[in-house]
């Protein structure tokens, strides 16, 4: 089981970021959240794209790197875009957060259900 | 003290800001243009630029850096690297197909002009990130300001 | 790989402080952690451009949040849980752990030793294909630009929906409408 220890760390993490989602009232602390939950999905592909001893996927001029050696890059090009693209989400919501806190006043998800109407 | 120490922080943060921040922007257009070459590329460096942009409007208060990069002009930056991403695809067409490297035997591979159309294509990528990010930065700092006078 | 595990440790008792500590700023500090962490094991994992990316970002975002949290009175207060939400999350957290050790132990291979059926191709043709010696570059921008295409059209979509979400002159546009029409 040891062979997959990292991949169950990465899932508990996950579902950190997943509890904070469920169990929270703080509209910062859900936001807090989901940038964990993302982070940890990040986490994964990155980690199923490694190769023991493997090297960076990177051609040097002065050395010669056999394309064998490499780490899978696939999963790399795509966690590169997930990772801009979560911190444009992240602003999304902290833009939200900011114009519920403008209207209710507070940022308890609870009494704004309450104060609606 | 002069009408510029006003606004911002303390004159130490300032004049730190003012030795590091050129050190900064220039990294990333290091960062952008070695992308094809060395780890990097359009994503961590246009994130880099917004950084150095950012760090002048927290340094010296937002009316320095509406002067250098004005929210408005975000906005025709950001435009102007997507319409070159997609200008760039559009062009491959006449080669052979959406994305097609047209210009891809044009140097050795590890030189700095080489690899086609992938240093633009960085730029371009660089361009929009870079300048959607400090949007994103100065509309969310902006709407502060309009709170606090309101109160 | 001792290291992965102690920097994993760290990423969770970061993400666990992060979530149980009442003062906002700390929460969001505590975030920062994780994301540090988190780009130094890119670093070990053979991933040197994931891990810029991810150090520039994180400082990117904590600063955002910075900026939400700082300047509000409540950054110390209203950090209650709701029971149901709770409860259901436990509920959640252990079902998942119990499928991802199904999974893990019958799908997937284990770690450190990735199937390669296809991706191989990238690195023995990047540099007769594309003339980058970077492969990461080249997947990105040349075999899989459509993926960064799509990328572009979801970060013009945020900056707009930000944009549009934090506006303040529609609405002062249309109060002088109807004081014009009073």
């Amino acid at each position: 089981m040891n062979a997959y220890m990292p991949y169950v760390l990465c899932t508990v993490l996950f579902c950190i970021g997943i509890y904070a989602i469920l169990s929270k009232k703080n509209i910062i602390k859900i936001i807090l959240g989901v940038v964990i939950a993302e982070y940890a999905v990040n986490l994964f592909l990155v980690l199923v794209a490694y190769k023991a001893g493997g090297r960076a996927a990177i051609f040097s001029e002065t050395e010669v790197i056999y394309p064998e050696s490499m780490v899978d890059p696939l999963p790399h090009a795509l966690v590169l875009t997930s990772i801009v693209i979560g911190l444009a989400t992240t602003a999304f919501l902290i833009a939200l957060a900011i114009r519920l806190y403008g209207k209710y006043g507070t940022f308890d998800v609870t009494r704004m259900r309450e104060l609606r109407g | 003290m002069s009408k510029e120490h006003e606004h911002g922080m303390t004159v130490i943060v300032k004049t730190v800001t003012r030795l590091t921040v050129g050190l900064i922007f220039l990294y990333g257009i290091y960062i952008i243009l070695h992308g094809h070459l060395t780890p990097g590329g359009g994503f961590a460096g246009g994130v880099i630029i917004a950084l150095s942009f950012m760090n002048l409007d927290l340094a010296f208060g937002g009316s320095v850096s509406a002067k250098v990069f004005s929210k408005g002009s975000t906005g025709v930056v950001e435009a102007l690297g997507a319409v070159m991403f997609l200008a760039l695809a559009l062009i491959g067409l006449r080669y052979g197909g959406f994305f097609d490297n047209f210009l891809h035997p044009d140097g050795d591979p590890g030189q700095l002009v080489s690899a086609g159309i992938i240093p633009l294509e960085n730029i371009a990528i660089s361009l929009k990130v870079g300048a959607g990010l400090f949007g994103i930065f100065l509309t969310l700092i902006v709407l502060q300001k309009f709170e606090s006078e309101k109160k | 790989m001792i290291e992965l595990y102690v920097l994993l440790g760290l990423m969770i008792a970061g993400a666990i402080i992060a979530i149980e500590v009442k003062n906002l700023l700390s929460a969001v500090v505590a975030v920062g952690i994780v994301g540090l962490g988190l780009s130094v094991i890119f670093l070990l994992l053979k991933a040197p451009d994931v891990a810029i990316t991810q150090i520039v970002v994180e400082i990117a975002a904590v600063i955002l949040l910075i900026r939400a949290t700082l300047h509000r009175e409540i950054a110390l207060k209203s950090c209650g849980s709701r029971p149901f939400g709770a409860l259901m999350g436990i509920i959640f957290l252990g079902l998942a752990v119990i499928a991802a050790f199904a999974t893990f132990s019958s799908g997937l291979s284990p770690f450190g030793e990735p199937l390669m059926t296809v991706s191989s191709f990238y690195p023995m043709n990047a540099i007769s294909g594309t003339g980058a010696t970077n492969v990461v570059t080249s997947v990105i921008l040349d075999y899989r630009a459509y993926d960064t295409l799509g990328e572009a059209t979801v970060l013009f979509t945020a900056v707009i929906g930000v944009l549009t979400v934090m506006r303040s002159v529609g609405k002062k546009k249309e109060e002088d409408l109807q004081e014009n029409n009073e």
